[in-house]
């Protein structure tokens, strides 16, 4: 990904920041600054995710794109965040220890990185909690 | 609205052309439609172009312009020709906004096409561009492949609903058969559960039979005003719904991980469009991009209650001797899967269908036709239904 792509969602990557809607109560992770439910009538902010949540669904992938070739296999979920928005991630887990329900929380990790003098691309994971 | 008939279909066999260009294949495609429909070139007043990533397989923009060109309709006559992407229901799309320009009383005769050239550069990369159908930022930057997306419905498709492994490799089988009966599909062997559930896994419970190819190809076909159709064929296969419907770019905003809502609401204004119940439909084109995409296509378009999907692969139902035939030419996942020319191809099949020409793989008596593509993980769907 190019560098001011990932640079300006940084602050969401690494801490969990998405947004609120104050008009409907909606959370959005990713971050939405146009709330689809409230449009116009919507009034967003910044909110913080506690990083609790629960496995809705999950798959092992074998097969990876080349920058995550040195993670195979790893584990890739839907999780169900507890404020109730919905995250894809990577579960840093055993593949067979990953399970619908399982119950999960964030931590920083590294994905990927842009060769030997790149850019390390950090974000969002989650572990067993 | 006036009422659109399609008069020329044309594809060209579909698989890994190494030795031909995009400008060709899409050329052949063309002129099969052309000579099938019976009509002068000059008659032609507008083209649409679906591709979903020539940019990226080839580094070539501006494709209506090059196709319109290579056609030999740029100079003289001069028409309009307008590229539309959608990704992977790029072809349906261009079906469908032919069929708009000449419902609208714009256009008389007009020609849907769909090309795509996916074999010019390595797989990774195409992979890489196959998953740029999905968002990118907040699924592709976490690792999210394409068959792992499809992974994650499957997932959880199985775990609520009881569809078991051997529901999915039924699918892969059936359509591999179809593939066999069928000259232009890239793959004409026939496979056994024991080839699916033996593959390499790709994104657990998917394995590599469970996952449509990389694969040249285009289809073309020509739409008429159907007041004016027959003067061109005795066999106009009209289209009576032509519908379109979206959902989140991203699987985890869905309201349902394993319900395409786009697919239903698409085939909702469909079935209302065409004034028919998903039990009218004879045969169907659905998009089999995964193994499990099936399956949910059938619940999604109607073919039967929600979940119940394995049951009717499983009873073979949806088989070529069936009471639904599903994917008679071999579907996304036997015929092939050029992103951009698969909608185009769906329409294709079943006009050749209704009109009782394709072969060792005719359904019999087949009067009314479906056919559904899929952008991405479903936040585009496009339904069409077709008839004699």
């Amino acid at each position: 990904m190019p560098v001011p792509r990932f640079w300006r969602k940084i602050k969401h990557r690494y801490n969990l920041i998405g947004t609120k809607c104050n008009t409907c109560g909606t959370y959005y992770y990713p971050p939405r600054y146009l709330c689809p439910k409230c449009r116009r009538e919507g009034e967003i902010e910044e909110y913080q995710f506690k990083g609790e949540g629960t496995v809705v669904t999950y798959t092992i992938i074998r097969t990876p794109p080349d920058q995550f070739q040195n993670l195979k296999p790893y584990v890739l979920a839907i999780i169900d965040l507890d404020e109730g928005t919905r995250v894809t991630s990577q579960i840093v887990c055993e593949p067979n220890e990953v399970h619908i329900g399982m119950r999960v929380r964030a931590v920083f990790r590294k994905y990927s990185e842009d060769g030997d003098d790149g850019v390390i691309y950090y974000g969002t994971k989650f572990v067993p909690a | 609205m006036r009422e659109v008939a399609v008069i020329g279909v044309g594809s060209t066999k579909f698989g890994e052309m190494w030795e031909r260009s995009f400008r060709d294949i899409m050329i052949e495609a063309g002129l099969e439609a052309i000579q099938d429909a019976g009509i002068e070139g000059r008659e032609i007043e507008a083209m649409y172009v679906g591709n979903m990533s020539a940019g990226r397989f080839i580094s070539q923009e501006h494709i209506g312009a090059l196709i319109v060109d290579y056609s030999g309709f740029s100079k003289d006559t001069h028409i309009p020709s307008t590229r539309v992407e959608a990704a992977c229901a790029s072809g349906g799309l261009a079906v469908r906004e032919a069929y708009l320009s000449i419902a609208s009383g714009m256009h008389d005769i007009v020609v849907a096409a769909g090309v795509e050239k996916m074999t010019d550069i390595g797989t990774e990369i195409t992979v890489d561009v196959l998953a740029s159908a999905a968002d990118r930022e907040w699924e592709g930057f976490v690792g999210a492949t394409f068959p792992g997306l499809y992974a994650l419905m499957a997932t959880y498709h199985m775990n609520k609903f009881g569809t078991t492994r051997e529901d999915l490799a039924e699918v892969s089988v059936k359509n591999h058969y179809n593939g066999s009966l069928n000259p232009k599909a890239q793959f004409n062997n026939r496979i056994t559960i024991d080839t699916v559930l033996n593959s390499s896994l790709v994104a657990d419970p998917l394995r590599i039979f469970d996952c449509s190819p990389i694969t040249d190809g285009a289809s073309a076909v020509i739409l008429a005003a159907g007041s004016i159709a027959r003067k061109y064929t005795d066999t106009p296969v009209y289209i009576k719904a032509s519908s379109q419907a979206s959902d989140t770019i991203s699987l985890h905003d869905r309201r349902d991980v394993a319900t395409l809502d786009s697919t239903v609401f698409a085939a909702k204004r469909a079935y209302k469009m065409a004034g028919i119940t998903p039990k009218e439909v004879d045969v169907a084109e659905v998009h089999d991009c995964f193994t499990i995409a099936e399956i949910m296509a059938y619940e999604d378009l109607g073919f039967c209650k929600k979940g119940e999907g394995g049951k009717l692969i499983r009873e073979g139902v949806t088989a070529l001797d069936g009471d639904l035939p599903v994917n008679p030419s071999g579907g996304l996942k036997a015929c092939g899967h050029p992103v951009g020319a698969t909608g185009v191809k769906q329409v294709v099949e079943i006009v050749t269908q209704l009109r009782g020409e394709a072969g060792k793989r005719q359904v019999d008596g087949a009067e009314v036709g479906l056919t559904h593509n899929v952008g991405g993980t479903g936040a585009t769907a496009v339904v069409h239904i077709l008839t004699r």
